[in-house]
């Protein structure tokens, strides 16, 4: 019947186990992470301006073909002091953006409805995939057909790129959810629509915005096709048509800024809006392994 | 010190005379034709207050029957009864949301068991302290050690304020000296809140440190094979040499059973 005394300083035991366990973070100095984030990125775009000025100081193409950085500089500098380029840009974005958000109150409920409905799925989920990898730009000479030159064709363009992506993050967001969270959340009474909430769409909230991430890209993308191949003066001029305007007057310089300008808006919003959205919610959750 | 077998619980609470009662409690897997049978016949009362633990091979259905208990899976046939209403359950992997911080895991078993918003803070925080982890409300879930995270799960069991505890191995997956701590905590708070546990296990040290009842099951399919009241007095130490003779004794039987496959 020999039973030893419990320790008196239990928690004192607890306390350290728990200081020797638990996960330390430090966060890097400022300019380390300026250094290795930065500088990186920085120096590859110097690296191709540079080979693109070599490219053009020995005349790899004429130079009508291939026009000189500065050319291009040039051209986007003139749109600037004309009080044309921030104009051009936001008509794109804010089609863009529309046709995003339209795309997300479209798009999720339907995510909702494929993931959690077996009928559904059977019936829609694989043309929902199926839409995913179809290039957009096919529907455009028959949204032009069907709604004519306007605005509605651009819309239509942007939802059929864009529904199927963000609809499907969410159903794969949703099918990766761990059972235990589902089995941990009935224990604990998350049954039914508080289980959804509560639990299913927080535990599935990963894949989903890495749905919205790509349904932008394909936003943006759809956006441009459309936008180069339905050019109409009763439309505004965005950057699709600033291309497309630029090829027409064989305006070399002019077709390459529009090109760069694309591709940076592009670029930026991901960086500027979703990345960070992204970051935080995996930080939060300890996901991001070897990132600061 | 051990006596083997046990007609009736040692304490008696005043009110309902059990936490759980599982009446010929039966299980089987798969189609009609190809089923397995997991469980068979089993009947087991757990007092209010009680530590039962269950002890048996690994898949031998120790975690079918918790679910059954839970409420998570209907029993193929027999009765199952929890007059404490939904009991907690804890499992091997702490099963904490990671989107919400130590506390707020803690909160969401509160919310849904109807505790209003003021209250809920507060409360949390106290049940915190009573697995003395005082400071870990805003902590999220991959910053806390595994036995910080088992210790805030279990928390989250308590906020449920359920008459019954279940614990599905819940220390398995974790180092011998934390385990050993957990150990104290959890006899210490199983005192402290009067709660009845039916705690899981395949280690039988750990079963004859914890339990007031050990009940052995056997496998395939599961079967209440022998049980043993263990009459330790509290605290109980794993090393302690009362609880090593016993542990002798079940392992030898425990092995018993599992050589019987062997043979055909
Ligand atoms: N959902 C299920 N479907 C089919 N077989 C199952 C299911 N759950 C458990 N089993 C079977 O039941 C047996 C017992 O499993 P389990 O209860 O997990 O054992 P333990 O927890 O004791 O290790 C195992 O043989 C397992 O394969
Ligand atoms: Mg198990």
């Amino acid at each position: 019947m020999a039973s030893t005394e419990a320790k008196p300083d239990l928690a004192g035991l607890e306390a350290g186990l728990d200081a020797l366990e638990a996960p330390t973070t430090a966060k890097a100095p400022v300019g380390q992470i300026l250094r290795e984030k930065a500088l990186p990125p920085i120096a590859a775009i110097a690296l191709v301006l540079v080979l693109w000025q070599l490219a053009y100081h020995f005349q790899l193409k004429p130079h009508y073909q291939l026009p000189s950085p500065a050319d291009v500089w040039g051209s986007v500098h003139t749109m600037w002091l004309q009080g044309t380029l921030l104009g051009y840009i936001w008509t794109s974005v804010s089609r863009g953006a529309l046709g995003f958000l339209a795309s997300v109150v479209i798009g999720t409920p339907l995510g909702l409805l494929v993931a959690r409905v077996a009928p559904v799925r059977a019936a829609i989920g694989p043309i929902l995939s199926g839409l995913q990898s179809m290039p957009s730009v096919a529907w455009v000479p028959a949204a032009i057909i069907w709604f004519g030159l306007n605005d509605s064709t651009i819309y239509a363009v942007v939802l059929l790129g864009a529904v199927p992506s963000i609809a499907n993050g969410l159903v794969s967001g949703i099918d990766q959810v761990p059972p235990l969270f589902l089995r941990a959340g009935r224990t604990i009474g998350a049954t039914g629509l508080h289980g959804v909430r509560h639990v299913l769409l927080p535990a599935a909230l990963p894949g989903y915005l890495a749905g919205l991430k790509q349904g932008w890209a394909f936003s943006w993308r759809s956006l441009m096709a459309a936008e180069i191949i339905a050019t109409s003066p009763d439309l505004g001029t965005g950057l699709g048509q600033l291309l497309e305007n630029a090829r027409t007057n064989a305006d070399m310089p002019g077709v390459l800024a529009a090109i760069l300008l694309i591709l940076t808006v592009g670029i930026g919003i991901e960086l500027l809006v979703f990345r960070p959205v992204e970051r935080r919610v995996l930080r939060s959750r300890g996901l991001l392994a070897g990132a600061r | 010190m051990a006596t083997p077998v046990t007609e009736q619980p040692v304490q008696q609470d005043a009110g309902v005379p059990y936490a759980a009662r599982l009446d010929h409690v039966s299980k089987s897997f798969g189609r009609p034709g190809a089923q397995q049978q997991v469980l068979d016949g089993i009947t087991l009362d757990v007092a209010p207050g009680e530590f039962v633990c269950l002890l048996g091979a690994s898949g031998c259905g120790k975690s079918t029957l918790l679910n059954l208990v839970a409420g998570l899976d209907r029993p193929s046939a027999g009765g199952i009864e929890t007059p404490g209403g939904r009991p907690a359950l804890m499992f091997q992997e702490h099963a904490l949301f990671p989107w919400l911080t130590a506390g707020r895991n803690v909160e969401l078993a509160l919310r849904l068991r109807g505790v209003p918003r003021t209250e809920r803070r507060e409360h949390a925080e106290r049940l915190l302290e009573l697995v003395r982890l005082k400071g870990a409300y805003g902590k999220r879930v991959h910053e806390l050690s595994g036995g910080m995270r088992q210790r805030v799960a279990m928390a989250r069991a308590l906020a449920q304020d359920s008459q019954l505890l279940l614990m599905d191995e819940p220390f398995a997956a974790l180092d011998a000296i934390t385990r050993d701590v957990l150990h104290e905590e959890l006899t210490r708070i199983w005192a402290e809140t009067n709660v009845s546990v039916l705690f899981v296990t395949h280690n039988v040290r750990e079963a004859v440190r914890l339990g007031q009842r050990v009940i052995l099951l056997s496998s395939r399919p599961g079967r209440i094979a022998r049980e043993w009241t263990v009459d330790i007095p509290q605290p109980r130490r794993i090393e302690d040499s009362a609880v090593a003779d016993l542990s002798v004794e079940i392992t030898e039987q425990l092995r018993g059973e599992i050589r019987r496959h062997g043979q055909h």
